[in-house]
């Protein structure tokens, strides 16, 4: 048979997990050339070849295609992704959908110029024609040389024992169910539940015409509860959901408990919530997913591309003083099977554990290949995109605070009133003007310092620069959320994480009712 | 592949499902090609192209249901795919209401000329979009002196698509558009704030000059010179008629059918009710020539027409789709909007601003959110503070907060100036007492 047509086949067909529970495990055997390659778990750069059906030679020329008129810089990034979930409402799982997504793209650089293109038919004419109109960025004779390749040995932060696409459909939709039967257990107030399970898995191959080659397979997974609660004709609605770099295994009997008495006792404390004043006055950040103060107040400030084009309201803050000496904020490649975590960047440059402020002093931006050029630095390993289909952009990985020295009963006495924010579903900002928004979902009123009733359904606004320095506590508990985080920037979606102790800023405005 | 082609293959693909199994099917096939070019100090910055095909299919087994898509059209592995897909079903609990649309639902002509190609999409050349983001890039400079970063941009795309379902129905679509957009950064005490206007349409004639654009992107970071918050309290609130459609369209999940039947909304049982005030009037019109929500059916092959979804006030309609229009028991009528339009008043944001005492323009929200349940919502937001019909300052950093069910009764008026640019053609609106946090 022709193996690379076979294999191929078996690459584009085979994503449809929903159902490749039926046929992959026997696919894989048979098709791959390697005895050791059984599993994806396990492949090769040279199975990664085989799998998009091309060679170093094809990229090579393809490569120097991309760079035939005048480009400095050109990379390719194959993927192939495979999309599964499946929900319950209603009491029954009654419906699963699937995606696969298949084809390379290709990048030209000239200087700080960008061609783009990508192409869905992975053949050598086809790459050729895509590398051909993304080198019209540039308006010259080649010069830039095609070195020869040599694989990058990575890291592995997430490594995990099942991929997904051996995960039968049966095998999930038992756990639905009794997750929704668990969540009517909880509390005879809930009248609607539903239930939805994701997984997503990548295979990458990344080469650049610096002589990088690198493969990645990228798991990822999701559960999520969302309840409706009615007492005495109030309705409200809340959820939970955890989300990583996993396999099956994330969805253990004790993670399933949790996940379904979160969203319930979340919803069915929100009939006793109340408004809070509106106004400025001092927050506390509960442990956790309020990570998303980091995200928006600095975090997206800092990505270099709004910087070298001086359009963040920190272009000119590196080396100064942003806030308290106990404040520390990294953004982190590293974490084990976080969602933001990336064993290499998506233009071939090691992930790392970015400082962005240390004791307090604004270190450094967060960069892409672009930005670290311009700087003069070496890139931060921040150069992330949605999918092939995308041009990389400096994006955030998993972003949080250390410890600091404070207690977080002694953060809660210091307020006279306040909120506790707890939970989150989104946040925003204006990177010029530094102005952010998160939207707290479920927290607390502080009075005479302690929590006291609920509230729900509040905005949060501030400026960036102002509320990291009136960061005026941290505690020493820091978590990072398990959340499933998704940012978005200039129409790209990726995954992110975030974490932090608890902290209290002493002003900030929040969305309340006038007396 | 042409249209014609792709209908064949999604015929096909629909023949092999039942084949395989399914008891309905439905396929869509699309292609669109886009290109993106983006200017900034008078270099390309960046250059994108792309051509894109998508086959979703949706299968329907003994009243079981599953979706599914990729873009991969080759005829021998979509056999695979498929075999899979209708395999897959067969595990999933059954559903009396996962059947296609009852065909009667169908639209009967859909020969008529919506006016959404524009014939000269293809004589668009990469010099003409690369010279009209330099142009806009060019007059933002030379707009005004203290600019730290410009950036001009040119974007089009042309997309096709067929739909076959096995029950009867056969439809195809097509529209191109246009889009160029102007953003620029300033310099401002200390602060960086940024202003920016783009434009989109379905014919390469009816976008504004790059002149407009320069000079309403250049308006709107000018006036948040100065900005700061101003004391929390309750303000008449005007929406900018560029970002009312935000507004709108978070009013619109409440009245998702979805969201009823999964008890998600605060508009559950509404129909008939007053939910708003005289003002406040929503036509949702699919068949408006060269819209940029027109189509001739949506997503589960429903005719389109114009709906009157809130008259003066009262509900008239949630939006409904077909699986639960079922489960509701309502007739489908297509479940999501497509070209908005409400009721205009008379006068232009100019001649409101000067009627008004004590407001707050709002010209840019932050953030913020929707309880589609409860009707809570809180929005960041900012713009310019209005005393005695006067602009006195810019503001920023604050919040609205408050309750649809009361804010649609607060709406006062509508301005005369439906945004073009986008299917929401929101006027400027007017709300009383709104509550603003701020200092």
């Amino acid at each position: 048979m022709n193996k690379n047509f076979d294999r191929r086949d078996f690459l584009k067909t085979g994503g449809i997990a929903v159902a490749g529970s039926f046929v992959l495990p026997s696919m894989l055997t048979s098709c791959f050339s390697s005895p050791g390659s059984a599993s994806p778990l396990s492949y090769q750069l040279s199975d990664y070849l085989d799998h998009f059906g091309v060679t170093q030679n094809d990229i090579t020329e393809v490569i120097a295609q991309g760079l035939s008129r005048g480009g400095d810089y050109c990379d390719l990034y194959f993927q192939h992704s495979m999309n599964n979930s499946i929900a319950l409402e209603d009491n029954s799982v009654n419906r699963a959908f699937s995606n696969v997504s298949f084809g390379v793209g290709i990048r030209v650089l000239s200087g700080e110029q960008t061609g783009y293109s990508y192409t869905e038919d992975i053949t050598l004419g086809s790459m050729k024609t895509a590398a051909l109109t993304a080198a019209n960025i540039a308006d010259g004779p080649a010069g830039a040389k095609v070195l020869p390749m040599a694989e990058k040995a990575l890291p592995s932060y997430y490594k995990i024992n099942t991929p997904w696409e051996d995960v039968s459909i049966n095998k999930k939709i038992p756990l639905l169910q009794s997750l929704n039967d668990q969540v009517f257990s909880l509390d005879d107030r809930i009248v609607k539940t539903n239930v939805f399970f994701g997984d997503n898995t990548s295979y990458i191959l990344f080469a650049n015409s610096e002589g990088v080659i690198a493969c990645d397979y990228q798991p990822m997974s999701q559960v999520s509860v969302s309840c409706v609660a009615e007492q005495n004709g109030q309705v409200e609605q809340n959820g939970f959901n955890i989300s990583g770099r996993n396999d099956i295994e994330l969805f253990t009997q004790s993670n399933l408990d949790r996940v379904a008495k979160e969203a319930v006792q979340g919803t069915v404390l929100l009939f006793d919530a109340v408004a809070p004043r509106a106004g400025q006055m001092p927050v506390v950040l509960g442990a956790g997913s309020s990570g998303i103060l980091l995200h928006e107040a600095i975090g997206h400030g800092m990505e270099a591309d709004f910087n070298r084009r001086e359009e963040s309201i920190f272009s000119d803050k590196i080396g100064k003083r942003v806030a308290e000496p106990f404040v520390n904020i990294i953004d982190d490649g590293t974490v084990p099977h976080h969602r933001g975590s990336i064993n290499i960047d998506d233009e071939g440059n090691d992930t790392q554990k970015t400082s962005m402020v240390e004791d307090g002093i604004l270190t450094s931006y967060l960069h892409d290949r672009i930005s670290a050029k311009h700087y003069g630095v070496k890139p931060t390993g921040n150069g992330r995109r949605e999918s092939f289909r995308h041009m990389p952009l400096p994006r955030m990985r998993n972003t949080y605070m250390t410890n600091g020295p404070h207690k977080k009963e002694e953060i809660i006495e210091s307020v006279d009133y306040g909120i506790f924010a707890e939970s989150f579903t989104n946040g925003q900002v204006k990177i010029g003007a530094g102005d952010f928004t998160f939207y707290v979902k479920q927290g607390y009123l502080i009075e005479d310092g302690k929590i006291t009733q609920p509230i729900k359904d509040v905005n949060i606004i501030g400026n960036g620069p102002k509320v990291l320095k009136d960061i005026v506590m941290v505690a020493d508990d820091m978590e990072m959320s398990e959340g499933g985080w998704t940012c978005g920037k200039g129409g790209q979606g990726v995954p992110a994480s975030m974490g932090q102790p608890t902290v209290k800023v002493s002003s900030i405005t929040v969305g309340g009712v006038n007396a | 592949m042409n249209n014609k082609e792709r209908m064949e293959l999604a015929q096909w693909a629909n023949d092999f499902a039942l084949k395989k199994g399914a008891s309905q099917a439905a396929v869509s096939i699309s292609r669109s090609r886009a290109v993106q070019v983006e200017v900034r100090e008078q270099r390309v910055e960046t250059i994108r192209e792309s051509t894109e095909n998508s086959l979703n299919l949706q299968i329907f087994r003994d009243n079981k249901y599953s979706g599914h898509s990729t873009n991969n059209l080759n005829k021998r592995q979509l056999e695979r795919f498929i075999s899979d897909a209708v395999e897959a079903t067969r595990y999933l609990s059954a559903d009396e209401d996962r059947l296609l649309t009852d065909p009667a639902l169908y639209p009967e002509d859909i020969s008529k000329d919506l006016g959404l190609v524009d014939s000269r999409y293809d004589e668009v050349s990469p010099e003409f979009r690369i010279e009209t983001a330099m142009k806009i890039e060019q007059l933002l400079r030379d707009g005004y002196s203290d600019v730290l970063s410009a950036n001009g941009r040119f974007n089009d795309n042309t997309s096709e698509s067929v739909r076959v379902h096995s029950n009867g129905f056969r439809g195809e679509h097509a529209a191109t558009y246009f889009g160029c957009g102007a953003s620029v950064t300033i310099m401002d005490q200390g602060s960086r704030p940024a202003g920016s206007f783009f434009a989109g349409t379905r014919f390469l004639d009816s976008l504004p000059a790059p002149d407009y654009l320069a000079q309403q992107s250049l308006k709107d970071v000018l006036r948040q010179r100065g900005q700061g918050s101003v004391a929390s309290g309750r303000y008449n609130m005007i929406v900018d008629n560029r970002i009312g459609g935000n507004l709108i369209w978070r009013y619109f999940q409440p009245m998702n059918a979805r969201n009823i039947q999964q008890r998600n909304s605060f508009l559950e049982g509404k129909i008939g009710e007053r939910i708003g005030s005289e003002k406040f009037t929503i036509i949702d019109d699919p068949l408006i020539k060269g819209g940029l929500g027109s189509r001739h059916f949506d997503s589960d092959g429903i005719a389109s027409r114009k709906r009157v979804m809130i008259e003066k006030g009262i509900l008239k309609s949630y939006f409904i789709d077909n699986y639960y229009g079922r489960k509701l028991d309502l007739t489908p009528n297509g479940g999501s909007s497509s070209n908005v339009l409400m009721e205009y008043g008379d006068k232009n944001q100019d001649q409101i601003i000067a009627s008004q005492d004590n407001a707050i323009l709002i010209t840019s929200f932050n953030g913020g959110n929707a309880n589609s349940t409860t009707g809570d919502f809180s929005f960041g937001i900012s713009g310019q503070l209005i005393e005695k019909g006067k602009i006195v300052r810019a503001v920023n950093e604050m919040n609205i907060s408050g309750n649809f069910r009361n804010l649609w009764n607060q709406l006062a008026e509508t301005g005369n100036d439906p945004y073009p640019y986008s299917s929401m053609h929101s006027p400027t609106l007017v709300f009383n007492d709104v509550d603003f946090s701020g200092m």
